[in-house]
């Protein structure tokens, strides 16, 4: 008997050792899993979309010699001061508390740098982002911490969060490590408590009230500030439609591989879409109420490269932001640290514990030993050089395509690899002039 | 007194003026007549003068406010002194929701009752009600006081932080993590200060008052309370 070949183990495809894992910690800790960052499962996304350069029915531009401008204009409905950025290229919104004051400065300098602007978060506006950033937009969220007309006035443009990608229809957490007395002081809370920030406004509910308040804000402001107002990728279109009904100057629409600074990791990974899904639908509601290019459209969520750029401003946006790529590039994530990610059960790449503050690269902590690590100078020039990478990037294919700005890429510029794809984006499947759900079948 | 008239010179001119104060201005003394009910009526202002509003409004009267003292010879909107900074704001009237959110600073007085979520998110304000206030009301309040000489609705308190809620008459429901807790001389000593502030205390006396505050069990997770949340 112990001679006949025996069946090799076989793990579940259901049951994997993730899952199984993750059961085992949930029934010993009594507590579901938290941590930062976006989305980690595989999705649809611009790796699945194609440039088609130019040839004989289409004539590219030269690389070296013939210009492709990169500015944005962000603001120009109603603002009386729109915002004029050199590139398409913002930060996101992340809050101090998040993130270290010296991760924040380093924001500060290096989108300064790159001519473009950076976003507080949930927990006010601080002396190191406003001093070091040229342009500063001061999001407006449903905790209000921090939140005073001074700032606001000193702002250069307002974001009303109504929602984010990593968790859409979910509120903030900041875990009582990371609350420190000048974290406490900021959010008027008790030093120590663990913080969560409501998901709704407190005193508006719905696109009626929301046109209310924005108004109020611009009353306040006297009408100078653009108003974005940032939605979580769920119901892009009708969002996108209803915030613009609402009076604002720019939508954000943030998809779910956008990070948070901690979350449910269900929320993150169960709810919301991707932003490739998400584009097209928000353009398709400024263009049917006439307001496309006119409520300008920034999109976020899991942009990495000027490839990644371009596509999404091929799709109709008018620009990105970045928040997980810009805190790699400061140096978030670095192999440099690997003994200590091991230390504390991972590995650099990983490492996603941010609301823990024990973040070995001294960017998503509170921890005077740990933030003193890192060099806001430094960072700032890292985060500059990245952000002109991805504009170079973005330039030599919007060139290749023989476009001589940013803006004039467009979707009959790409085609898809794979048929979510081309059904998310709206653009045929490579080598056909199928669209899944709008030509044939 | 400078008198300006809502209906024929607008909103956005009414602000701008009140705006353009800064410091010492001999322009302290501000009427505003025929407001019909519009929105953001004296937001955003900064600056020592007083301001009375002849009629009621309606969404973020006083939003924001800064020093100013702005009375309302009506009812109010949602919102009423949202994200006070200092200064005052009484409402002769009624107010409806959200009155006080998130204020920082400053007082808000309101004579006649409140609605729903009155004192929301609060951190730092007072607001002195003469009459009753709806449920919800001083939902996640982080700091300042509410004062209700009346009644309070469901919820009250509900994910309370360091507040303080002192009611007079009946509280229908008391929310999550909100208990009744002790009067103690100091609470005493601050509620006549606030009833005075408030323009109340011919009205109540400290002494017919429950305090309510926070049972900060909720402070740091703990599964074992998930049904409360």
């Amino acid at each position: 008997m112990t001679d006949l070949p025996r069946t090799p183990p076989r793990f579940s495809a259901t049951f994997t050792p993730a899952v199984n894992a993750e059961i085992r910690r949930a029934a010993a800790s009594g507590i579901y899993d938290i941590r930062g960052g976006g989305t980690k499962r595989h999705l649809p996304h611009f790796d699945d979309l194609l440039f088609l350069g130019a040839s004989i029915s289409r004539y590219p531009l030269e690389g070296y010699r013939e210009k492709c401008a990169t500015d944005v204009w962000l603001g120009t409905r109603f603002a009386k001061k729109p915002i004029h950025l050199d590139i398409p290229i913002t930060i996101a919104g992340m809050s101090f508390g998040a993130l270290s004051g010296p991760a924040k400065e380093a924001l500060g300098r290096g989108a300064t740098m790159a001519g473009t602007s950076t976003t507080t978060g949930d927990g006010g506006m601080t002396e190191e982002e406003r001093g070091h950033s040229k342009t500063l937009v001061y999001q407006y969220l449903p905790s209000r911490y921090g939140m005073n007309p001074d700032d606001l006035r000193r702002a250069d443009a307002i974001e009303v969060v109504v929602g984010q990608g990593a968790k859409p229809g979910g509120g903030g957490m900041l875990l009582g490590q990371k609350i420190s007395d000048r974290v406490a002081n900021m959010r008027n809370l008790p030093k120590g408590i663990d913080q969560r920030s409501a998901c709704r406004h407190p005193d508006w509910t719905g696109p009626d009230d929301l046109e209310i308040k924005i108004m109020e804000l611009r009353e306040i402001t006297d009408w100078e500030k653009p108003i974005y107002v940032k939605v979580g990728g769920a119901r892009p279109y009708y969002d996108t439609a209803l915030a613009v009904k609402s009076g604002a100057d720019v939508v954000v629409v943030d998809g779910m591989q956008g990070g948070t600074a901690a979350t449910q990791d269900v929320f993150i990974e169960h709810v919301g879409m991707p932003i490739l899904a998400c584009i097209p639908q928000a353009v398709k509601a400024l263009q049917d109420l006439g307001m496309h290019r006119k409520v300008q459209l920034i999109v976020s969520g899991g942009i990495r490269s000027g490839a990644d750029v371009a596509k999404a401003l091929a799709l109709g946006a008018d620009a990105v932001a970045i928040g997980t790529a810009a805190l790699i590039a400061l140096g978030d994530n670095d192999p440099k640290w690997e003994q200590e990610y091991q230390k504390l059960g991972t590995t650099a790449d990983a490492y996603d514990d941010w609301h823990e503050g024990r973040d070995p690269a001294g960017i998503t902590t509170q921890d005077p030993e740990l933030f003193s690590r890192f060099d806001p100078i430094l960072g700032g020039r890292r985060l500059k050089n990245y952000l002109k990478v991805m504009t170079l990037e973005a330039q030599t294919i919007a060139r290749a395509c023989g476009k001589s700005h940013l803006h004039n890429l467009e979707p009959e510029d790409l085609c898809a690899l794979t048929i979510e794809a081309a059904a998310m984006a709206g653009v045929p499947i490579a080598g056909t002039s199928w669209i899944p759900g709008r030509t044939g079948f | 007194m400078q008198t300006f008239d809502l209906g024929s010179e607008g909103l956005r001119a009414l602000n701008a003026a009140l705006h353009a104060l800064k410091g010492q201005t001999n322009m302290t003394s501000w009427e505003v007549v025929n407001p019909r009910g519009a929105h953001a009526i004296a937001a955003g202002v900064d600056a020592p003068v007083d301001i009375t509003v002849r009629g009621s409004t309606g969404y973020y009267c006083a939003g924001m406010n800064k020093l100013a003292t702005i009375r309302v010879k009506g009812s109010v909107g949602p919102g009423v002194a949202e994200n006070m900074m200092s200064g005052t704001v009484i409402i002769d009237g009624d107010a409806s929701q959200y009155a006080g959110a998130t204020g920082r600073g400053g007082l808000l007085v309101i004579k006649g009752n409140a609605s729903s979520r009155c004192g929301i998110s609060m951190k730092g304000i007072d607001i002195v009600v003469h009459g009753s206030i709806g449920h919800m009301s001083a939902f996640m309040a982080q700091s300042g006081n509410l004062v209700v000489l009346g009644d309070a609705g469901e919820a009250l308190g509900d994910s309370l932080y360091e507040a303080r809620i002192f009611v007079r008459g009946k509280v229908k429901s008391l929310g999550a993590d909100c208990i009744e807790k002790e009067m103690r001389d100091e609470h005493f000593a601050a509620l006549e200060e606030l009833l005075r502030r408030g323009e109340a205390d011919a009205k109540a006396r400290p002494e017919e008052f429950r305090r309510y505050g926070s049972a900060r069990k909720l402070y740091n997770f703990n599964i074992d309370n998930a049904s409360a949340y």
